[in-house]
Order: structure tokens, then C-alpha cells, then sequence
């Protein structure tokens, strides 16, 4: 690849994490959050953007993002005010943002028009009641940009300074930074010799020494941290003003973990030698003084660690791992069985030696599974936009809370439940909650709430998108599913069998077809592509309270749990979420439809019966049904049918490999796995198989070529 | 990687295996390696030169057995077959050959075009003939060899 379109790839990779960055801090400013953190953090990504964009000589972007990022700072120096309607604009400021970076992504002009409006809007608030703009400064280095002291008088700074032998093992010089602190005013300085050992007990490379400074200078305390900056640390630093008490910073309690600033105490027999410095002790952590420096530390030290704890990885390389982490236990297995045939011992060594190799490849595969897994973040973040568009154009008051944005799973479930998850949300404040006036009239907040919360539970992810909305309208619901004839008139339904009515193909409630959602291709498809994930979708609703949708998906998509049976001789695997019930088939419960279709009576209904040697083409004979086990599976549909094998020789966890690599999809077939003794064994493709038992499928299996 | 038609192989060394009484050979840089047979997965409504899918570490790796796809009498796969496992079209595929005879070093010139003849079997596969001591070796393209018009209707 050409290196500049590497790099190009990897600057709009950060514009990706910068706007959700930057959506992130406006929404916690929505929420009420002004400290400097956050409109930092959010004036930073936009800079960010910017500067990026201008090498590439993105000129759109860079115009937008400047004119952008000028408000921001108003915002950040208090010039502009955050009401809800600058707010608004600033969220409307950071889609177009984001629209811009996908224009210069792929390359084509964003709409002019609507950036322009927003730059008209921008610059009225720019050029609001006081017009005076931040120094430059401020803009080049947004972190180090504290509000100036009130007014330059002479204090008197008392410095207590420790080195530990850290700071010298870095090569840093006591001397020199004494020196340097000299330069800010008038320096007395005190050598504390006390902790220093007998010549006998010294330790060459230790650190005894200690100073206590007075400084006499029209310095604030920041210019006094920064000479210590680059032993931050390394040394026990504590600086408090003579005169009157002014705050002691407290980042040392703020800092995360990793960040070691120890300001205080001074070590116990350093005070004792220095009566005179009483260093101002518990001063309120956030005075209001000076927070600017303390602040913006406490955030350079937060993007530093992030920085350092990740690393970017090309996805091919880890899924090259999995795959071979994926044959170190398909090894390990066969090692095991080879161990087992060959008469070896249980409790003797090689065995021992095994169980040990075993549980650490389990634990290789496990961590190297969650490598793939990530937080469900990415996802949530898009949503917030997608709620402010829908409730634009509803005109309806939605707000969007999300919980488990930290919830890891797998990037391909990541990025296939994006889709049903716009959905869902998006008839979630489309359909599920009322119009303001409405609610008002039924006592509820004009607001309404969509919920969107992420947990793990027992293996599986589960997603709830809640509305406290009107909730389901069954008698609705009921009369829309008679008149579109997908149910009978006369159809006695439970509350939970109608609210399942709405995943019908073909069914949409909204009186009015908006463009949002609505066009009867809604919730069957969304069924449609969790089933495709191995998920399950399940909806509650209370009748005025509103309405929940379930999700419950598995965590990876590169393992399965799975029932290992065998057809007409021929191993399969069916995945264990499909089977309901296994069970012995009695020989008078067969019934023939036809020379092919056969049913078996279960509790009082019947279910087709599929031959899986048969269908598949392994056999052309029919399975004894007396020398047979059935299994009740539930495809697509919740359609049923009983697939009948020879037998069933356990349940294990089985690593997906796919068919179409180095081959191509095969119908009835979902993938292929590898066994404990290293052959292939392929994984049964429920729905069409069961699919197959309906009218419009082929039954003929000769029809189809066996081998 | 179209590397097995005649203009490609000009200087080029070409792997020579027995599949029945006949010789045939591809060029070596479309093979990956070469093992021994192992029983293989049978695939569902695969066509008959399918033999199914074996695990090639880790991978799932279609065996086509060339005697069938040749349409050359074929027999149940030994011990003594082996596996050349070729890259087609991004894809490996694994050929299932009696064995491997011998690995040649070859000009453009001593390839003679295929006769021009109206099997469909030799005009999709056969690209051209060497002959080495009395011993007449078809070069052969593999790019056709899962993309048949037997597939489609299957």
C-alpha cells in the first residue's frame, strides 16, 4: 500500500475514535458536566480532527472544524454560555463533523448547504457580547491553558523536595532543577542531611538527601510544578504558600493508577528537620483558586495512560492466532485420546503432565478470545444521533440513556448487532413513546426515555432496549394481524402471543408510514438477523408503562455449543440453541402424510419429521423410527420440526470453520468444525433444514446429486 | 493466481503425479504442500469428484479426487494416495493423485499445444502436452476445477 494511504487509513481510524470522543463529552455536558475536563476533552478532538485534516488538505473539514472548535473555545473560556439551545447546535456541529470525515473518506464534497447553516449559527454565537478571543496560545496547547493568577504579587512558596533514588537512576539532577527553580525569583534554600547513614550503612545508589526552599516569587504554583515536571514521581514534593493558604493540589488523590505523584507527606524524618515549613495540610481538594493546573494534569496524565495501554493490531493477526490457538486445542485434544489408547495410567506423569497442558491451553484460548472482545461502546455511541434525528423529525422529546457500554463481546457480534440495534431503537422512539402532548395528557414527562442497557448474563450478552412509552397496543396489534390474514379472526391469543405478533413478516402498526420506520420490514428482519447470529429476541410491555425488547445473543461467533450426533453413519453437530427437547419417538405416534412427509404426534400437535440421513443424502433408505432419536429443534419462525438420527454422543463446544473459504456454502450445511480426532465434522443448518419440510421447498432428496 | 497456463511456465519447474495410468502435471507454484490421505468428511449433495473436507490444520479443505474429475476410472482412496494441496482462485484445495512422480524443469518450447479435440474434459483442463522419455506428461489448469457446469446442476 502506498504510505501515505496508510497513513491516511490511520488518521481517519482516530477521526472515528475522536468523534466519539467528542460526542461523548457533549452528552456529559448535557448532563451538566462544565468541568474543564470534559470541554477539553471535546475541544481537543476537534482539534484533533483539524489538524489531521490539514495535511491531507481536507479544506472543507479544516474550515467546519476551525470555525467549530472557536466556539468550543469560547465554551472553554466561559466567553459563550452552555444553554440547552447552544448545546443543541454544538451536538448538530458534531454530526456534521462527523459527515465531513466520511465525505473526506470517501472522497467526495460534503453537503455544503447544511454545514453552511451551521458555520451562519456558529459564527453569531462567536461573535457574542464580549468579543474577546482566547490568546493563540491556548488554541496550540489547550491543556496548559490555566486562568492567569489575579494579580503578579511577590509570594513566598515553601518547597519541600525529596528525591528518591529513582529520580537519580533516570539521570535526572537534583542540582539542576534547584537551580531552575532558582530562576523563577529568589531562591533560600536549606540541604537536609539528617537521613543520611553513617559512611558504613550507605547504600551507593541511595538517595538521603532533601531540601527545603523558600522562594520568594510573583510565580503561581504551576510554574513551580512544571520545574519538577519530569520528576514527577521520582521524588516527594510538597509546595505550599507562605502567606495566606492557597490550595494544595490534590492530584495525587485524582490521579489513576499508575500515576504515582506523591506531594505528601514529607517523610517523617525529613520534617522533623525542617521546623520551619508547615506545609498547609487537607486543603479542599478542588479550591477555586487555582483548579486550571491540576485539572489539566490530572488530564494530560489520563491521555498519556490510555495512550500507552493499547496497541493497534491488524484483525487478520489476530485471527490468524485464534486459528492457531484453535488447533492447539483440537492437538491437545487428539494428544489426550492417543494418551488414553495407549494404556497409560491415569495418575502417572504423562497424564498428570496433559491435565496441565490441557487447562493451559483452555486459558491460551480464552484470553486469546478476548482479544476479539470488545466493549459494546462503538455501537452505543452511534445511537445518540440516531435518537436526536428521529426525534427531529417526530417531533417528539426523546432522551436516550445507555448502561454496560463497557460490555465486551465479540467484534463480529459487534458488528452485527449494529444494524438490528438501529432498528430496534429507532422504533423504539418512532413507535414506542407518544407525542409530548400526549404524554403530557397521561401524566408522564413530556420527555420520553429510551433505555438501552448491555450485561453479560450466564454466557450471553443481553441487550434491552426499553421505552416508557404507550407500550404495546394489543387490540390493535390483534386487529392489524386479522386484516393483513396473518392470523385467523376467531384466534384466541395470549397478551404474550400477540405482543409476539408484531415479528410477523409483513407488519407495521404506525398509522403513519414515516420515513423512519415503518414499512412493515421492521421487526421480522431484525428477528431474522439475530436468529442468524444464534440470538433469541423476546418483547414484554406493560400497557401505558411501555415496552422492552430482549436481546440475548452469544458472546463469539467463532465458537458453538452443539450437540454431536450422527446420520446414516455421518458425524453433524446441532447447535444446542436450536434443540428444544430430545426423545425417544414411539412407533405409534408416526403418522404418513404422504410417501415422504411423515409427522409425530407431540402433545396433542403434530410436528414434520425430518429424516436427517435422508434429506442430507447420506442414505437413501429411511431411518427405523423405533432405532432412531428424535430431537424437537425450532428453526427460523419458531417453525418446529423432529429430526431424527442414529444417535446422540454428547454435547461440546465446537470452533466454527467456515465452508466457503476454500470451498463454498453448502445447502443444509452452517459451517464445519474439527473434531478430537482431527477430522472435519460439519454443523448442521437447522433452518433449512427444517425449512426444507415446507411446501415450497424441494423434498425429493434423489432429486439432489449423493455422493 | 492464473500461474498455470502455458506462457507462465516458460523455465519454470512443473510437478509431475500419476492419477491411473496417466501423467499429469501442474505448476509447482500453485502447490502448497503434499501429504498423505486421511479419510475424509463426505460433504452433502457434493458432486461425485468431491470427496469431502479434511482438516488441514485448522482449515477446512475440500479433496477433489482428479480421477473422477478427469473422468478417468478411479478406486477407493488408500493409504498410498496422496494430497496435493494447490492454490486456486484464493482458495487451496486439496487433489487427490495416485502419486507423485516427479518434479520437472521445463522450457515454453517443449510444451506442445493440447489436439484440438472436441472433449469438453481436455479443453477445460488440458493446456498442454510434454513428452519425456516416451512418457507423454498434460500439463493442466486447475482453474476450472470446482467451477463445473456438473456444480450448477447439482
Amino acid at each position: 500500500m502506498d504510505p501515505m494511504a496508510a497513513i491516511r487509513d490511520v488518521f481517519f481510524q482516530e477521526c472515528e475514535e475522536q468523534l466519539a470522543e467528542l460526542e461523548t463529552g457533549l452528552l456529559r455536558m448535557e448532563d451538566g458536566a462544565d468541568d474543564p475536563d470534559t470541554v477539553n476533552a471535546v475541544f481537543r478532538a476537534v482539534h484533533s480532527i483539524k489538524g489531521g485534516a490539514g495535511i491531507f488538505s481536507l479544506d472543507a473539514l479544516v474550515r467546519f472544524a476551525h470555525v467549530f472548535e472557536t466556539s468550543l473555545d469560547g465554551v472553554r473560556s466561559k466567553r459563550i454560555a452552555v444553554t440547552p439551545a447552544v448545546m443543541k447546535l454544538l451536538l448538530r456541529a458534531a454530526d456534521a463533523l462527523a459527515d465531513h470525515v466520511r465525505a473526506g473518506r470517501e472522497g467526495v464534497a460534503a453537503e455544503p448547504g447544511k454545514t453552511a447553516a451551521l458555520v451562519a449559527e456558529f459564527a453569531v454565537l462567536n461573535a457574542g457580547p464580549s468579543a474577546a478571543a482566547a490568546p493563540p496560545a491556548a488554541v496550540a496547547a489547550p491543556v496548559a491553558a490555566p486562568p492567569p493568577p489575579p494579580a503578579p504579587v511577590e509570594r513566598i512558596w515553601n518547597i519541600e523536595f525529596k528525591p528518591l533514588a529513582v529520580l537519580y537512576a533516570k539521570g535526572n539532577e537534583a542540582a539542576l532543577l534547584l537551580r531552575e527553580l532558582g530562576q523563577l525569583g529568589r531562591l533560600e534554600l536549606d540541604l537536609n542531611t539528617k537521613s543520611l547513614p553513617s559512611l558504613a550503612e550507605i547504600e551507593p545508589e541511595g538517595a538521603y538527601l532533601s531540601w527545603t526552599a523558600r522562594l520568594h516569587a510573583e510565580c503561581d504554583e504551576a510554574a513551580v510544578r512544571d520545574v519538577f515536571d519530569f520528576v514527577d514521581g521520582d521524588c516527594t514534593l510538597s509546595i505550599s504558600l507562605q502567606p495566606a493558604p492557597v490550595a494544595r493540589p490534590a492530584a495525587a488523590e485524582e490521579a489513576p493508577e499508575g500515576f504515582e505523584f506523591e506531594f505528601f507527606p514529607p517523610s517523617a524524618e525529613s520534617s522533623e528537620s525542617e521546623p520551619v515549613s508547615e506545609p498547609v495540610a487537607e486543603v479542599p481538594e478542588h479550591h477555586p483558586a487555582a483548579p486550571g493546573p491540576v485539572e489539566a494534569m490530572a488530564a494530560k496524565a489520563e491521555t498519556s495512560s490510555a495512550v500507552s495501554a493499547t496497541i493497534r493490531v491488524d484483525l487478520d493477526r489476530v485471527d490468524r492466532l485464534i486459528d492457531l490457538v484453535g488447533e492447539l486445542v483440537i492437538n491437545e485434544a487428539m494428544l489426550s485420546q492417543r494418551v488414553l489408547e495407549a494404556g497409560i495410567a491415569r495418575a502417572s506423569g504423562v497424564a498428570m503432565a496433559l491435565d496441565e497442558l490441557e487447562h493451559l491451553t483452555r486459558e491460551i484460548q480464552d484470553s486469546v478470545m478476548a482479544i476479539r472482545a470488545q466493549p459494546v461502546r462503538s455501537v452505543f455511541q452511534r445511537m445518540p444521533r440516531l435518537v436526536r434525528e428521529v426525534a427531529a423529525q417526530t417531533g417528539k422529546q426523546v432522551r436516550l440513556l445507555t448502561e454496560g457500554e463497557g460490555t465486551e463481546v465479540d467484534k463480529t457480534v459487534i458488528e452485527r448487532i449494529a444494524d438490528p440495534l438501529t432498528h430496534m431503537i429507532r422504533n423504539a422512539s418512532d413507535h414506542g413513546l407518544e407525542s409530548p402532548a400526549k404524554r403530557l395528557a397521561a401524566g408522564k414527562p413530556a420527555e420520553g426515555v429510551v433505555r438501552l442497557t448491555a450485561l453479560h448474563r450466564s454466557g450471553r450478552i443481553v441487550l434491552e432496549v426499553a421505552d416508557d412509552g404507550a407500550g404495546i397496543n394489543r387490540p390493535r396489534v390483534k386487529a392489524i394481524a386479522v386484516e393483513k390474514g396473518l392470523i385467523a379472526a376467531d384466534a384466541q391469543l395470549s397478551d404474550e402471543e400477540i405482543d409476539n405478533l408484531i415479528f410477523l413478516p409483513g407488519f407495521s402498526t404506525a398509522a403513519v408510514i414515516s420515513d423512519i420506520s415503518g414499512r412493515g420490514v421492521g421487526m421480522d428482519v431484525v428477528r431474522q438477523s439475530v436468529t442468524a447470529l444464534g440470538g433469541r429476541i423476546s418483547i414484554s410491555s406493560r400497557p401505558g408503562h411501555g415496552s422492552t425488547f430482549t436481546l440475548s445473543l452469544p458472546l463469539t461467533l467463532a465458537v458453538l455449543d452443539g450437540m454431536v450426533v450422527s446420520a446414516a453413519g455421518h458425524t453433524l453437530i446441532i447447535p444446542l440453541g436450536t434443540i428444544l427437547e430430545t426423545l425417544q419417538p414411539r412407533a405409534k405416534d408416526v403418522h404418513a402424510l404422504d410417501n415422504d412427509l411423515r409427522v409425530l404426534a407431540l402433545r396433542g400437535g403434530y410436528v414434520p419429521i425430518v429424516d436427517v440421513g435422508l434429506t442430507l443424502g447420506y442414505s437413501d433408505q429411511r431411518i427405523e423410527t423405533t432405532q432412531s432419536v428424535a430431537l424437537l429443534v425450532e428453526g427460523e419462525g419458531r417453525t418446529k420440526a423432529v429430526l431424527l438420527v442414529d444417535a446422540i454422543h454428547g454435547q461440546r463446544q465446537v470452533v466454527i470453520k467456515s465452508l466457503e473459504a476454500n470451498y463454498r456454502a453448502v445447502p443444509g450445511i452452517a459451517a464445519a468444525t474439527v473434531m478430537g480426532d482431527g477430522r472435519v465434522a460439519l454443523i448442521l443448518d437447522v433452518d433449512a433444514v427444517v425449512s426444507g419440510t415446507r411446501s415450497d421447498a424441494p423434498r425429493e432428496p434423489s432429486l439432489l446429486e449423493a455422493r | 493466481m492464473n500461474t498455470s497456463t502455458v506462457e507462465d511456465v516458460a523455465a519454470r519447474e512443473l510437478i509431475a503425479f500419476r492419477v491411473g495410468a496417466q501423467e499429469f502435471c501442474i505448476n509447482i507454484m500453485t502447490v502448497r504442500e503434499i501429504r498423505g490421505w486421511t479419510m475424509a468428511t463426505v460433504l452433502p449433495r457434493a458432486p461425485k469428484f468431491v470427496r469431502g473436507v479434511i482438516n488441514l490444520r485448522g482449515a477446512v479443505l475440500p479433496i477433489v479426487d482428479l480421477a473422477v474429475r478427469l473422468g478417468l476410472p478411479s478406486a477407493e482412496p488408500t493409504a498410498r494416495n496422496v494430497i496435493i494441496v494447490a492454490q486456486v482462485n484464493n482458495q487451496q484445495i486439496g487433489l487427490l493423485v495416485d502419486e507423485v512422480s516427479d518434479i520437472l524443469t521445463t522450457n515454453e518450447k517443449d510444451i506442445q499445444a493440447a489436439p484440438d479435440v472436441s472433449s469438453e474434459l481436455v479443453r477445460s483442463f488440458v493446456r498442454g502436452l510434454l513428452s519425456l522419455d516416451e512418457r507423454m506428461i498434460s500439463l493442466i489448469s486447475l482453474d476450472h476445477l470446482l467451477a463445473a457446469p456438473e456444480l450448477e446442476a447439482a
